[in-house]
This record gives C-alpha cells, sequence and structure tokens, in this order.
C-alpha cells in the first residue's frame, strides 16, 4: 500500500526518471535524522546534531535565484518569528555553492541560514532520500525533525510549486502541543 | 499529521474583523491575501472588480494582508495604512487608492493619499508610528500561511483556495462552480457579459 507521499512521488516521476534508478523515496516520518555538517559560511558550519532539543524545519529546495524557490524562501523569511515562536530552527538546503547562497541571501534579505550541500555534490539530499540525479538538485522536499533528532512529517512538492508553509506549521503546533502535555 | 498536498483550506474563518464587500450572505465568499506592493496584487485589483461587477450580490469579496515585506520594503506599512483607515471606517477606499498607486507608497504618499480620502492623517501617522496596527496585519499573515497561502495573490473561494488561473474568464468559472448547480444555471449569462 503507497502512502500519500509515494503516492505522490509516483506521479511526479516520470518513466525515464524511473529506469535511472532515481526513485530514491524520502526518509519517512519515524526515521531518525541522519546527521550531517554542511557550510552556512565560507568558514562555518552547520551540523543537524546542534539543534537536538528543539525542533527543525530542513527545507531542501532545487537552486538559489530560480523563481519558485525565491517565493517560497521569502515566504519562509517572512515567518521566522513564528516557526522561532514554536522553537523550532529552519535551514534551507541545496547543492549550490556557499558564494551562490551568500549572494541570494543577502539579495533576498534572508535572516536563517542556506547550508551548501556541494560537496560532495547532494550529499545530504541522497542522505534524506531526495536527490534527483538526473537534474544534479534536490527535490523541493520539507522535513520537519522533532527535539529528539526524528523526522515527525516530510513532504515532496511537485518541483515547480511553491509548497507553502501550512503542513510545516501544522506539524511544529503539533510538536509544540505533544510538548506541552508531555511538561503537564 | 496531514500532508500539504491535500486542498488547502481556509483556517481563519471569514467573520465580523473582516473587511468585506457585498452581502454577508452572498452564495460566493472570495478571499484575497495580497500585498499592496505585489505587481502580481495589482494586476488582481481591477480583475477583482470586474468580476465583482459581473456577480453583484451573489458575491461577498474580503481582502486579508499578506505583505511580503523584505521582498517588498513598503508593503508592510501600506498594510497598516489600510488597517488605520478602517479604524476611520475608510478601508476600502485606502485599498483602492494603494492598488492604484503601488509604485508609489512611501511614508510620505501614505499620508497623502490618507488626506485624499478625508482620514484624519495625525491620527494615522500617530498610529503607524506605534505600530497600532502591526499585529492585525500580522495575525492575517499567520493566519494565512496556515491557510497554505504560498505567495501573493492566493484566493480561497467559498473556503477552498483556488489554484488556477485568476484571469476574469478563469475566475468567473471558477467563482460560478462553487455556486449550488441551481443558481449556476441562473449565472450562464454572468459568464459572458
Amino acid at each position: 500500500m503507497l502512502n500519500e507521499l509515494d503516492q505522490q512521488r509516483a506521479r511526479d516521476m516520470s518513466p525515464i526518471a524511473l529506469s535511472l534508478g532515481t526513485s530514491l523515496t524520502a526518509l519517512r516520518p519515524g526515521t531518525k535524522a541522519p546527521d550531517f555538517v554542511l557550510h552556512s559560511t565560507p568558514d562555518q558550519t552547520v551540523s543537524l546534531s546542534e539543534f537536538l532539543g528543539q525542533p527543525v524545519v530542513l527545507a531542501f529546495y532545487p537552486a538559489d535565484w530560480s523563481p519558485v524557490c525565491g517565493d517560497q524562501m521569502a515566504l519562509y523569511n517572512e515567518l521566522l518569528s513564528t516557526f522561532h515562536g514554536l522553537n523550532a530552527a529552519l535551514l534551507g538546503v541545496s547543492v549550490d555553492g556557499i558564494w551562490c547562497h551568500l549572494a541570494f541571501a543577502a539579495e533576498r534579505k534572508l535572516h536563517f541560514p542556506l547550508l551548501s550541500d556541494f560537496e560532495p555534490k547532494g550529499g545530504v539530499a541522497r542522505q534524506f532520500g531526495v536527490y534527483r540525479r538526473q537534474d544534479g538538485t534536490s527535490e523541493r522536499a520539507l522535513f520537519v525533525i522533532d527535539a529528539d533528532g526524528i523526522i515527525r512529517w516530510s513532504y515532496v512538492s511537485p518541483l515547480g510549486v511553491n509548497p507553502g508553509a501550512d503542513g510545516v506549521l501544522r506539524a511544529l503546533t503539533t510538536l509544540s502541543e505533544e510538548q506541552g502535555d508531555a511538561k503537564q | 499529521m496531514r500532508n500539504s498536498d491535500e486542498r488547502a483550506t481556509l483556517v481563519v474563518a471569514v467573520s465580523e474583523r473582516d473587511h468585506a464587500q457585498g452581502r454577508s450572505d452572498a452564495p460566493i465568499t472570495l478571499v484575497e491575501y495580497g500585498d499592496y506592493e505585489c505587481p502580481h496584487c495589482g494586476r488582481a485589483y481591477p480583475i477583482v472588480q470586474e468580476v465583482q461587477r459581473r456577480l453583484g450580490d451573489q458575491l461577498r469579496f474580503v481582502f486579508r494582508n499578506f505583505p511580503l515585506s523584505e521582498m517588498h520594503r513598503h508593503a508592510e506599512l501600506a498594510a497598516e495604512a489600510a488597517e488605520a483607515a478602517a479604524h476611520q471606517d475608510r478601508f476600502w477606499p485606502m485599498h483602492d487608492t494603494l492598488f492604484e498607486h503601488q509604485r508609489e507608497l512611501t511614508d510620505t504618499a501614505l499620508v497623502g493619499y490618507a488626506e485624499f480620502i478625508g482620514l484624519d492623517t495625525q491620527r494615522m501617522e500617530r498610529e503607524l508610528a506605534s505600530g497600532a496596527h502591526r499585529g492585525r496585519v500580522r495575525e492575517d499573515f499567520v493566519g494565512g500561511a496556515r491557510s497554505g497561502v504560498n505567495g501573493t495573490p492566493t484566493f480561497f473561494i467559498n473556503g477552498i483556495r483556488h489554484d488556477g488561473p485568476w484571469d476574469v474568464d478563469s475566475l468567473m468559472e471558477a467563482l460560478l462552480a462553487s455556486l449550488p448547480l441551481a443558481l449556476q444555471h441562473e449565472n450562464k449569462h454572468a459568464r459572458r457579459s
């Protein structure tokens, strides 16, 4: 029985893509998120494990500068205070080089880290099952990871479609409510 | 947890707090999340007016703020100015003026528009300076994001996000399709008028 995510992926994938063996599946909810270390600036790195203890939104996107990504990252940028209000950190990830990320972030006034999954190219995207070998980029994929480092929600959007933030906000709100319940 | 590939629906129901044009019992409600500095919203502005003209009492139109303020540096204050105008019962004149002059939304221009539509400009300036309406604009924004607004303009027709094109004909078609069948029949002429 295919879950919703698999069905979405099956719809998105052309037979050519399938024959090239790119049917890697995005990591599912319940899976431990693989740790990684990626550059956020030329001389600074960010590791996923630094964020243990708080939820993380990991937003893979195909490329800096493409119009849809711009809108998606612009939207998340505007929602930063809402994410922070839910105690969550936001990390953008693409295969672009760090200098490209810096120029993109400066131009769009982005106030969250863009991580460069550049060498080995798409290595982290592959670990999360969202690398598109035929394009050399990642999918447009979202992961919400809980305070214990477990993936609690994931979504792969059709490449040209800005997935918005509703799914992420619902997932973070659920985590926040669980946290509240746990404390009581 | 649900995936966002389900059809996005309006999380914040239309209520008294909204800025609405048209009858509250109209069979169709069109909600727009928009940004006064966004050129696409500027293009949508006369289109919305045209579908309002065609549908008359059958359509209620609601506008909510979704300023992408890092991208459009005047958008946030323009939205707050519209809210300030609402507190003086002049939301729609301000809304229209802002879209009709969306390339000129500096602080000085906003005061000029306020004067033009007959606002107490000192009161508006005071409210803008103190951020009196910032919270309201943010509420609109976050409610929109939770409803699946992913850019501007985003439309909801009777609570369901409209993902298709929004030229007059496409929007009319989608609006009429949301009517009960009996009303759709009566409105066949509206598509072409």
